[in-house]
């Protein structure tokens, strides 16, 4: 377990604050960030490589907070893995073992065998692939059997193909390893959610929302979680009716409808995936209880999906299949209906 | 830097220009040097023959290259930590502190003997307090001083070029796997600045072994090779210095040559 007590630490011109967060045994949690949100900053803090300005870190019950890395029960994956370019494979695995004092050939094969390099052991880091070297990374870091493995950004070094063959890997690792807990950061929402068991989201150096993949990406807390989890779309305004669970919503531009239990007259935002919207060049689907009359301004094609810029009053975002682009023939200029369910707005005060 | 160097594939005026004064340039060093060698070889090798079997000449050679040594091994024990404080740290007053340990190299030579003359004398700020133990003045102490604070700077600023060339990232992960920040040095860091290290301490050990100024200021007895060769020509002229002058040369530039065969095999592992 570990558990960070209002830790801060001003760094050149940047400042974590007051960062408070507990992580279970065994749990796979995810810091979910953008770039330059502090992550790695958090990371090297809990490793020991810097000392905080104020706080507490206790790994296992422990006070580490002032111990060297040395001493802190865990290993730290860097994200261009950090092989000793001067040790065969063989070595760099057993550097570890020697620090700590792990006398044992079997395992070392053993874990060469699982990770699937012992044909490698003989080469340099230098001459073997990124994935190569991240299972090489992954065995020196497993084999001294730490209590916690820091994972920093380990799949953004990676080609898309390489990406999911160590995804799943690391999901095996971790369900073999029932008392492993995991810290992985990254920037990428989409490796977030498949891996994690829970999600810390860090922004600017703040930690702005804990939870499950779902509560994270359906429940956001504030609108700037919510645009950094694909709500790209925020409408604000004020309740003018509730009626069990159902909300009328009044903008400058429209009256929206939404799922949710808040007091008349407040003042909320109500935000939507690009995902969530649906285009039609007809208002006659019943089901969809929001339907919002628009001119497209642009239209982008990303692969399998186009991205469309309608002006309803106010820019809306939406992500179309391409093949529903090409049958109702989006085009910039043209007038369509924007459409979304009740249930995919998410209100927020 | 790897990636900068590229062939000569096409023509153009300012490559052309550049390689027509890399020639002048190699030919000034190595035809001066080898000319020498050559006009004693042909012209007077009995005068060479004569240079080896002089007790005095061999001494002379033997004490440059051995004070060389001392000089580089107490330059090492103070660079190679050094350069890994100013590599991996910042603090107040950095830049001063290393802008200080360049001073050696800019400072006339004759200069230094004279500074290093008034700490290490007799009556000097070091030199006098040691007196009853350590002799400087005219011994191989003094020496030593001597060429060590000139060569120094060669062997502090290329280890700091070594370590700096190691990420320190390589230094994390190594103890997060348990090792404590010495066994991180000597097992991680040091090996990877080796080949830094190692071409530092040639420079100061050839630095060592050439400097004349500030030796003869603190010791110009018992004689080191230089001052041999200075104190022939002001004696004897031309004839009696340069077989000296050529032998001296000659056992260096071997000597050189051994140790960078030798190192050849050793890899760099520059952060790209």
């Amino acid at each position: 377990m570990i558990e960070i007590e209002s830790l801060s630490r001003k760094w050149k011109n940047f400042t974590l604050e007051k960062l408070s967060l507990k992580i279970e045994i065994g749990e796979y949690f995810v810091i979910l960030g953008p770039t330059g949100a502090g992550k790695t900053l958090l990371l090297e803090l809990i490793a020991g490589f810097h000392s905080p300005d104020t706080g507490k870190i206790l790994i296992g019950g422990k006070d580490v907070t002032h111990l060297p890395p040395e001493k802190h029960d865990l290993v730290f994956v860097y994200q261009d893995y950090s092989l000793f370019p001067h040790m065969s494979v063989e070595k760099n695995i057993e550097f570890g073992m020697h620090m700590k004092k792990i006398k044992s050939k079997e395992k070392l094969f053993e874990i060469a065998r699982d990770l699937k390099i012992t044909h490698l052991l003989d080469r340099y880091p230098l001459k073997l692939s990124g994935g190569e070297q991240q299972r090489v990374a992954l065995a020196r870091a497993l084999v001294t059997d730490p209590e916690v493995l820091l994972l920093d950004e380990p799949l953004s070094a990676l080609d898309p193909r390489t990406q999911e063959t160590a995804r799943e890997l690391l999901s095996t690792i971790h369900k073999n390893k029932e008392r492993l807990t995991v810290l992985h950061i990254t920037h990428d929402q989409t490796e977030a959610r498949i891996m994690a068991d829970r999600i810390a989201i860090i922004m600017d150096g703040k930690l702005m929302q804990v939870g499950t993949p779902e509560e994270i990406f359906e429940k956001p807390v504030d609108s700037q979680v919510a645009s950094f989890v694909g709500f790209e779309n925020m409408l604000s305004g004020r309740v003018i009716s509730a009626d069990r669970g159902l909300l009328r919503i009044e903008t400058s531009e429209m009256i929206i409808e939404a799922s949710g239990d808040i007091e008349v007259g407040s003042q909320v935002h109500a935000l939507l995936r690009p995902e969530n919207i649906v285009l039609s060049k007809t208002s006659t689907d019943s089901s969809v209880r929001n339907s919002l009359q628009g001119r497209v301004t642009e239209v982008w094609t990303l692969g399998a999906l186009v991205r469309v810029k309608v002006d309803c009053g106010i820019l809306l975002n939406a992500l179309i299949t391409r093949q529903s682009a090409e049958e109702m023939n989006i085009l910039p200029g043209i007038s369509v209906y924007a459409q979304f369910k009740v249930s995919s707005v998410h209100v927020l005060r | 830097m790897r990636a900068s160097i590229r062939k000569i594939s096409k023509f153009e005026p300012l490559t052309f220009i550049f390689s027509l004064l890399l020639l002048v340039l190699f030919l000034f060093i190595s035809i001066t040097l080898s000319n020498m060698i050559i006009r004693q070889i042909f012209d007077d090798f009995e005068g060479l023959v004569k240079a080896v079997e002089n007790r005095a000449v061999i001494s002379s050679i033997f004490l440059s290259l051995y004070a060389g040594f001392l000089a580089t091994l107490v330059a090492l024990i103070l660079g190679v930590p050094a350069g890994y404080i100013l590599a991996r740290f910042d603090f107040p007053g950095k830049s001063l502190v290393e802008s200080i340990i360049d001073v050696p190299v800019v400072v006339p030579h004759t200069v230094a003997g004279i500074a290093i003359l008034t700490v290490f004398g007799s009556k000097g700020l070091i030199g006098g307090p040691l007196e009853a133990y350590i002799q400087f003045r005219d011994a191989l102490p003094g020496i030593v001083v001597a060429m060590l604070f000139v060569s120094l700077p060669y062997l502090a600023n290329s280890a700091r070029e070594g370590f700096k060339s190691v990420d320190p990232r390589l230094e994390n992960a190594a103890r997060s796997l348990g090792a404590p920040l010495w066994k991180a040095f000597l097992f991680v860091t040091l090996p990877l600045s080796a080949r830094h290290i190692l071409i530092g301490a040639i420079m100061t050990w050839a630095r060592a072994i050439s400097e004349f100024g500030a030796v003869v200021l603190i010791a110009y007895y018992p004689m080191i090779g230089p001052t041999l060769i200075y104190d022939r020509f002001l004696s004897y002229g031309m004839s009696a210095s340069r077989p000296i002058a050529v032998l001296l040369i000659l056992v260096m530039l071997s000597i050189f040559i051994v140790v960078r065969v030798l190192s050849a095999g050793w890899s760099i592992y520059d952060r790209d």
